[in-house]
C-alpha cells in the first residue's frame, strides 16, 4: 500500500466537504475492494475519507411500500434485518450470500453499488427492484446509475447515503459463483411487481450490470420457471475468462434466472 | 496397547500451541535490528537484461541496500542447484543451465528475481523497488510442454532444443512384442494439470550474520533444514557449515514447495552479512504463485496391450514433462525414477517402457509436489486400465483383480521389487464401503432427478520411505537418503529425541513419542522430540516422499535399541546380575527368573552418577544416535472409489461418496493417519476438479491469486470413508509403508473415472471445472439422443 | 503518523501508526500476537480471522485505524483463565488441525458460526460456512467434525460427545 491521509468525518456532509477540499481522496467504506486493490498496489489515493464513524449513512427503515438502507449498512446486518427479510426477502437472501460471513461483517451495501464491479450482486438487487440511489446532491434511478464497467452516474464528490428498494410482490436472486473467487460468474435477480418483471443479470455483461429483455418478456407472461424453458440469452456482449466463456455464462443465464423465479415463486 | 502406545489415536502433543495462537513460524521471528527485503522481480517471461540503474532506488528514504546478480557474483556466490543427474538415453548428462540466485543478462519466468532492496520497512522497501529502472529486451516466451522442444528460441545456450534429457527405463523390444501380439490396445492422449502446492503459510526466511562469531543462522520455512545448509555451504558457498546455522521452526505445512533452496532465503543470508543487519523475506501469496516450485505439468500419449483372457500384457507411454525456466532442486528425478518406476502400478505387467523427455520453458521451476511422480503414474495407469475395463465390456473392479500383482517379491520391468501387499483385499474392503452393488439404484435415482452419476476406481501404488542411499546413488541423486536420530535419556529418565525428519504438519511431536514411550515403557509426556535446528540436530534429510515413518522413525527405533542395549549394561552392574540375564520390558529392567528390577528411570540415573561401574568398564551417560538407511522402497497401496453426481445443466460436479481403504503397513497413531488420507485426497480432489495454473501465451500467470486458482474449500468436499488393510512392510523394523502422500496420488483418476463414468465418454481434462464438465455432459446427451 | 487506541483481549491499548497499518500487521507487528496469520493478500484465506466487536472479519481487509474504539479478540485471547475455549478443545480433540497455520482463524470463524446459528450444527451448513477460510492440509473433514462437536460444546455438553450428520458437499 501507498502511504496516504486519513480522515475520519461524522456525519455524511463532512466527508462530501473533505472529498470536494482534498485532491485525489478516495472514500473508504467496508474496505473490501479498496483495501485489496490498495494492497496491490493498484490505487494510490492521496486521502482516505473514511464514513465509518458517519452514523448518519447506516441503518434500515422501512417507508410505506419501500426499504430505505443506509449506504454504510453492511452485508450482513441487510441479510438479519427482519424489515428487509419480511418485505423483500429475496434482498435478504442476496446479501446473505455475498462473499464469506468474515467478508458480510464489513462489506457494505454503499461501496458495493458505488464500485460497480461487474461480479458484484448488490447491482442486480437494484436494476431489477428498480431502486433509487441516493447521494448528498440527487436522486438517481437504478436504470440510469450504472453505466459501465466499475463506472456509475456518480459525480466527483458525491456520496451515496442510502439506497431505496421499492417492494415487489415477488423477488429472489440466484448465482453460480466463479470457483476460485467465490464472486458471481453470473447472477440473476427476478422482480415481479404487478404486471412488471424485470430481470438483472450481474457478472456476465461486458458493460456491468444489465437487463435480460427476452428473460423478462417470458416471464411477463407467465411468472414461472416453465417460462424459460428453452429460451436462450444471447452470448453477444457476454463475457468470456479463463473461468467461463461467453456461450457457457449465457447459457447459465438462462439456468440461474429459471432457479431465481422458482425461490420466488416458492417452486 | 496401552493409550498412548503404537496404534494409538493420542491426541497431538503439539497442537497446545497452535490452538491458541502461541505457534513459531517463521515470519513469526524477528531480531534486533532487523532489516527488510523485498524482491524486485521480471515482469517478463523471458528477456535480455541490458543494464540495472539503482541510483534513483538508492536515494529513496529507509533504503539500506540494493543487489543484483553482479554483486552476486563479486562475491563468488554460486548458483543455485539440481541434485539428481539424469543421464539421456545415449548415456551422456542431462544439459543443466545455469541458475543464478539473482538474474545475471537473462530474466527467464514472470517472477524471476532481478535484485533485492534491502529497507528499513518492508512497505520502503517496496517503494524503492519501483524506483530500479530494469532495461530489458524481451525475448520470444517459450511456454508450453508440448511444444517447447521444437521452438526455435532458445532458453539455456547450454540446452540448445530447450530439452533438458531425453531418458527412458524399461523393456523396449519386449513391450513392442507385446504390443505387436496385443489382442487390444487401449489409448490415451492425457494431461497431468500443472499444480500451485499453495501451503497456507507462504515461505519466509530472516538471515543473521554474528560478526563476532564470523557465523551466520538463516530462520526458514524448510522442509529439510540440513540439505539446505549443506547446499548453501557446499554448493552455493555461503559459509563453511559449522558457521551456518538454519532453522525450520514451526513451518505452515510444505507438501514438496519447501524442500528446495531458492533464491531468497539464499539472498537473505547472504546480505546479512553485507549489510550488517539481519534481514527478512516473506512472500506474499502473488509471489508464491510465482516463484514456488510448480507441480506436475505432463503431456503423455499411453497405451495398454490386453491379450484375449483380458489380461494386461504390456504398457508404453511417451511423456514430456516441464521442468520449467531452471531446474530446481530435486526437479530432474520427479519425472524419471519418482515416476516411470511406478507404471506397473498394482499389476502384474511383463513389459513396460517409457520414454520421457523433459523441456525447459519460461515458467516457473516445476519440482515435487505432494505425490512427486507417483501420481502422474498413478494417473496414468488407472485411466488407461479404467479405460480398457470399459473398451473390453469388462467390470472395472474385477479387470484390475484379475491383473493384480499376487504373489510377493515382485520384480516389475521398472527397477521396483514389491515387497508384500494384499490389494485385492483392498478392493473388497472398498467395494463393501461404497456399497457397489446399491450403485445401480442410486444411479437410476440420480438420473430420475436428471443428474449423472458416476463411480470410478483407483487402485494405486505408490514407493515411499525414499530411499536406499546407495540405489538412489546409482541412479543419480546427490545425497543419500537415510535418516538420523539421537535418543538422549536425561539422568531423571526423561528422553529428547534429535530426528533429522521436520514436521510442518505431519504431528511427528506426538506419533515419534508415541514410538520411544511405548518402546522404553515411559510416559509419553517424558520425551520431547528436537527437530529443525542444525545447531540442535547433527544431520538429517529431511520430510518428503512419505519417508519420516518408515525411514525417520526407523532411526529412532534403531537408537532406542542402542539405548535399551547400553542400559542393560548399567543394570547388569545395579542388579548384579551378567548382562545377558537382563530383559527390558514395560520400562523395568529384570534379572530374568528373579523378581530383581531397575526401572528405567532409575537405570538412567544409575548410568549418570556411575556408581555402581567403573568408567573403565563402561563410559558413564545414555545417549545413543543411529543412522538408519532403507534396505528398499516401501510400497503403500490402496483403492480409492469416488462416487458423484454431475448436473448437466451447470456442469456442476459434486462428490457424493468417497470410500479410501489404503494399506500403509503398521500404523502408530490411525487418527494422524487418517488426517493425511483426507488431507491427500482433498489435493488429489482439487486437482481432478478445481486446480489448474494457466500462463497465457506471453508467459504470464493468469491464475497468480486465490481470486483465479481455484482452492478446495470445505463445500467443495464430501467427508471421506476411511478404511484400512494392513500388510506389514518387511524391508524395515516397524513394519511403516508411509501414508503422506497417498489420497493425493490415489485421488485424481478415481475422480476422473467417475466424471467419465458418467458422461458416457473419455474426453474431459483436468481441471473438470463446471465449464468442461457442462460441455462434456452436453456432448454426452447429443451423443445419447443419437444413439 | 496517527494515534489509535482499541480493546484488544480485553486490554486497552493505544498504538502510534502508519494510517496504512492494516489491523492485521498492528496486531502481529506493534502487539506482537502473532497467532494470527496472513496467507493470502486478496481477502480468502481466513487464516487472518479475528473478532471485532463481536464479529469474524479479515483484519488483513481493516485499517487499524479505522477500529478506533473496537473491542478485538484475537486467538490469543479465547482462552480464559488458562482453561481452553471448547472449541479450541474440540480442535484437539478432533485432530482439526495439521500444520496449524490456518488455525487461529478456522478456530475464531468456528466461534463465530455458533454466535450466528447456534449450537446446533449440521455437516452442510458448517462446510457452507466455512468458504471464507482455505485449509491445505485436513481436507477439512476433521474440521466440520471439531466445530459441530465445538458448538455442541459450547452450550455445554461435551466436545467429544457427537459428530454431525453426514452428507454430500454442495
Amino acid at each position: 500500500m501507498y502511504a496516504f491521509n486519513y480522515h475520519r468525518p461524522a456525519t455524511a456532509r463532512q466527508a462530501a466537504g473533505l472529498l470536494s477540499k482534498k485532491e485525489d481522496a478516495k472514500l473508504l467504506a467496508g474496505g473490501h475492494t479498496l483495501l485489496p486493490t490498495m494492497k496491490q498496489r493498484l490505487a494510490s489515493p492521496a486521502h482516505l475519507v473514511d464514513l465509518a464513524g458517519c452514523a448518519d449513512l447506516k441503518g434500515i427503515t422501512r417507508k410505506g411500500r419501500t426499504i430505505v438502507i443506509g449506504a454504510m449498512t453492511t452485508h450482513a446486518e441487510v441479510a438479519a434485518s427482519a424489515e428487509v427479510r419480511e418485505a423483500i426477502p429475496g434482498l435478504a437472501w442476496l446479501a446473505s450470500h455475498i462473499g464469506d460471513p468474515h467478508v458480510r461483517h464489513r462489506g457494505t451495501i454503499g461501496g458495493s453499488v458505488a464500485n460497480n464491479d461487474p461480479a458484484a450482486d448488490y447491482p442486480a438487487a437494484c436494476l431489477a427492484l428498480g431502486a433509487t440511489i441516493v447521494t448528498n446532491t440527487r436522486k438517481i434511478e437504478a436504470d440510469a446509475f450504472f453505466t459501465g464497467l466499475y463506472e456509475t452516474a456518480l459525480e466527483e464528490g458525491e456520496i451515496i447515503t442510502r439506497i431505496v428498494f421499492p417492494l415487489a410482490s415477488r423477488a429472489a436472486y440466484a448465482k453460480f459463483r466463479n470457483p476460485a473467487s467465490r464472486y458471481a460468474l453470473v447472477g440473476v435477480f427476478v422482480a415481479k411487481r404487478g404486471p412488471e418483471v424485470r430481470v438483472a443479470v450481474t457478472g456476465a455483461g461486458e458493460g456491468g450490470v444489465f437487463r435480460w429483455a427476452e428473460g423478462e418478456a417470458a416471464l411477463r407472461n407467465r411468472f414461472a420457471p416453465k417460462s424459460l424453458d428453452g429460451l436462450k440469452a444471447s452470448a453477444d456482449g457476454i463475457n468470456s475468462d479463463m473461468h467461463a466463456d461467453a456461450e457457457y455464462r449465457a447459457h447459465l443465464i438462462g439456468v440461474m434466472a429459471k432457479e431465481a423465479v422458482a425461490r420466488a415463486t416458492g417452486k | 496397547m496401552t493409550a498412548t502406545g503404537i496404534g494409538a489415536p493420542v491426541r497431538r502433543k503439539e497442537d497446545h500451541r497452535y490452538i491458541t495462537g502461541q505457534g513459531r513460524y517463521t515470519d513469526d521471528i524477528n531480531r534486533p535490528g532487523q532489516a527488510h527485503a523485498y524482491f524486485l522481480r521480471s515482469p517478463h517471461a523471458h528477456a535480455a537484461i541490458r543494464g540495472i540503474d539503482t541510483a534513483a532506488a538508492r536515494a529513496m528514504p529507509g533504503v539500506i541496500g540494493i543487489f543484483t546478480g553482479d554483486d552476486l557474483a563479486a562475491d563468488k556466490v554460486g548458483g543455485l542447484i539440481c541434485g539428481w543427474m539424469i543421464h539421456n538415453k545415449d548415456g551422456s548428462p542431462m544439459r543443466a543451465g545455469a541458475h543464478p540466485a539473482l538474474a545475471q543478462g537473462k530474466v527467464r519466468y514472470v517472477g524471476d528475481h532481478v535484485a533485492v532492496i534491502i529497507a528499513e520497512t518492508l512497505a520502503q522497501a517496496r517503494d524503492a523497488s519501483e524506483a530500479v529502472i530494469v532495461d530489458y529486451e524481451v525475448l520470444p516466451a517459450v511456454v508450453y510442454t508440448a511444444s517447447a522442444a521444437g521452438t526455435e528460441t532458445v532458453i539455456h545456450a547450454e540446452a540448445p532444443d530447450n530439452t533438458v534429457y531425453n531418458w527412458h527405463l524399461g523393456n523396449k523390444d519386449e513391450t513392442e512384442r507385446a504390443f505387436r501380439e496385443a489382442a487390444h490396445v487401449t489409448r490415451l492422449d492425457i494431461v497431468n494439470n500443472r499444480l500451485v502446492p499453495n501451503p497456507m503459510e507462504p515461505r519466509a526466511a530472516v538471515g543473521d550474520y554474528d560478526q563476532g562469531e564470523g557465523a551466520f543462522t538463516l530462520y526458514t520455512t524448510s522442509q529439510n533444514p540440513h540439505v539446505a545448509r549443506l547446499v548453501l555451504s557446499a554448493f552455493i558457498g555461503i559459509a563453511p557449515e559449522n558457521k551456518l546455522r538454519v532453522i525450520a521452526p514451526d513451518v505452515g505445512g510444505g507438501f514438496g514447495s519447501k524442500i528446495f533452496i531458492y533464491a531468497e532465503e539464499t539472498v537473505c543470508v547472504w546480505a546479512a552479512k553485507k549489510v550488517g543487519r539481519p534481514v527478512k523475506w516473506n512472500s506474499d501469496r502473488t509471489e508464491a504463485f510465482l516463484a514456488d516450485a510448480h507441480g506436475r505439468d505432463h503431456v503423455t500419449h499411453a497405451e495398454l496391450a490386453t491379450n484375449a483372457e483380458g489380461r494386461i500384457t504390456g504398457l508404453r507411454v511417451k511423456t514430456t514433462a516441464n521442468l520449467g525456466a531452471y531446474l530446481s532442486t530435486f526437479s530432474s528425478s520427479v519425472p524419471t525414477y519418482l515416476y516411470a518406476p511406478l507404471l506397473s502400478g498394482s499389476y502384474d505387467i511383463p513389459a513396460i517402457y517409457a520414454e520421457v523427455d523433459a523441456v525447459y520453458t519460461n515458467t516457473a521451476p516445476v519440482d515435487a509436489y505432494r505425490g512427486a511422480g507417483r501420481p502422474e503414474a498413478t494417473f496414468v495407469v488407472e485411466r488407461l486400465v479404467e479405460v480398457a475395463a470399459r473398451e473390453l465390456g469388462r467390470d472395472p473392479a474385477k479387470f484390475r483383480m484379475q491383473n493384480y500383482v499376487r504373489k510377493f517379491p515382485h520384480q516389475t520391468p521398472v527397477i521396483m521389487m514389491y515387497d508384500t501387499g494384499n490389494y485385492a483385499a483392498s478392493m473388497k474392503k472398498a467395494l463393501e464401503i461404497i456399497d457397489y452393488k446399491g450403485f445401480g439404484k442410486r444411479k437410476r435415482e440420480s438420473a430420475r432427478n436428471g443428474k449423472l452419476r458416476g463411480i470410478g476406481f483407483s487402485s494405486y501404488i505408490e514407493a515411499c520411505g525414499i530411499a536406499p542411499s546407495a540405489a538412489v546413488g546409482s541412479l543419480g541423486a546427490g545425497v543419500g537418503l537415510w535418516e538420523s536420530a539421537e535418543v538422549r535419556v536425561n539422568p531423571v529418565g526423561t528422553v529428547e529425541v534429535l530426528t533429522g525428519s521436520h514436521s510442518h504438519g505431519q504431528g511427528h511431536e506426538t506419533t515419534f513419542a508415541q514410538l520411544v514411550s511405548d518402546r522404553l515403557g515411559i510416559p509419553i509426556e517424558n520425551v520431547s522430540i528436537v527437530h529443525g535446528d542444525t545447531d540442535k540436530v547433527q544431520m538429517g534429510m529431511g520430510t518428503y516422499g512419505s519417508r519420516s515413518g518408515a525411514v525417520g522413525m526407523s532411526a529412532i527405533f534403531k537408537a532406542v535399541d542402542k539405548v535399551i542395549a547400553k542400559g542393560k549394561k548399567v543394570a547388569a552392574y545395579v542388579l548384579e546380575a551378567d548382562e545377558a540375564d537382563i530383559d527390558f520390558a514395560d520400562g523395568h529392567f529384570s534379572v530374568k527368573g528373579t523378581d530383581r528390577k531397575l526401572d528405567f528411570g532409575s537405570c538412567a540415573l544409575q548410568a549418570y552418577v556411575a556408581h555402581k561401574f567403573s568408567g573403565q568398564d563402561l563410559e558413564p551417560g545414555l545417549k545413543e544416535g543411529a543412522f538408519y538407511d532403507p534396505t528398499n522402497f516401501t510400497f503403500p497401496a490402496g483403492v480409492h472409489i469416488c462416487e458423484l453426481e454431475i448436473d448437466p445443466d451447470t456442469g456442476v460436479t459434486k462428490i457424493q461418496r468417497w470410500a479410501a481403504v489404503d494399506d500403509f503397513g503398521v500404523v502408530i497413531n490411525p487418527m494422524i493417519v487418517e488426517g493425511q488420507v483426507h488431507g491427500g485426497i482433498a489435493q488429489g480432489v482439487g486437482q481432478a476438479l478445481l486446480e489448474g495454473a494457466k500462463y497465457n501465451s506471453d508467459g504470464q500467470l493468469v491464475t497468480a491469486s486465490f481470486m483465479d486458482y481455484c482452492m478446495p474449500r470445505a463445500d467443495d468436499l464430501p467427508s471421506f470413508d476411511v478404511g484400512m488393510t494392513v500388510t506389514p512392510c518387511p524391508s524395515n523394523p516397524l513394519g511403516i509403508k508411509g501414508c503422506g502422500e497417498a489420497g493425493a496420488i490415489a485421488a485424481p483418476p478415481a475422480v476422473i473415472n467417475a466424471i467419465t463414468d458418467a458422461l458416457g465418454h473419455e474426453d474431459i481434462a483436468m481441471p473438470a471445472t463446471p465449464q468442461a464438465v457442462w460441455r462434456a455432459a452436453q456432448k454426452s446427451v447429443r451423443r445419447q439422443a443419437a444413439e | 503518523m496517527a494515534t489509535v487506541s482499541m480493546t484488544v483481549n480485553g486490554k486497552a491499548v493505544t498504538g502510534v501508526i502508519d494510517p496504512r497499518t492494516l489491523l492485521v500487521q498492528f496486531l502481529r507487528e506493534n502487539l506482537r500476537l502473532t497467532g494470527t496469520h496472513v496467507g493470502c493478500d486478496t481477502s480468502q484465506c481466513g487464516a487472518c480471522v479475528v473478532h471485532v466487536d463481536g464479529v469474524a472479519v479479515k483484519s488483513c481487509t481493516a485499517l487499524a485505524i479505522s477500529l478506533e474504539g473496537a473491542e478485538v479478540t484475537t486467538i490469543e485471547g479465547l482462552a480464559t483463565d488458562g482453561r481452553l475455549h471448547p472449541m479450541q478443545e474440540a480442535f484437539r480433540e478432533h485432530h482439526g488441525l495439521q500444520c496449524g497455520y490456518c488455525t487461529p482463524g478456522m478456530i475464531m470463524a468456528a466461534v463465530d458460526i455458533v454466535n450466528r446459528r447456534g449450537n446446533d450444527l449440521d455437516e452442510k451448513t458448517i462446510r457452507e460456512d466455512l468458504d471464507g477460510n482455505i485449509c491445505r492440509c485436513t481436507g477439512y473433514h476433521n474440521i466440520v467434525k471439531a466445530i459441530a462437536a465445538g458448538a455442541t460444546a459450547m452450550a455445554g455438553g461435551s466436545a467429544a460427545d457427537r459428530e454431525p450428520p453426514r452428507q454430500a458437499a454442495e
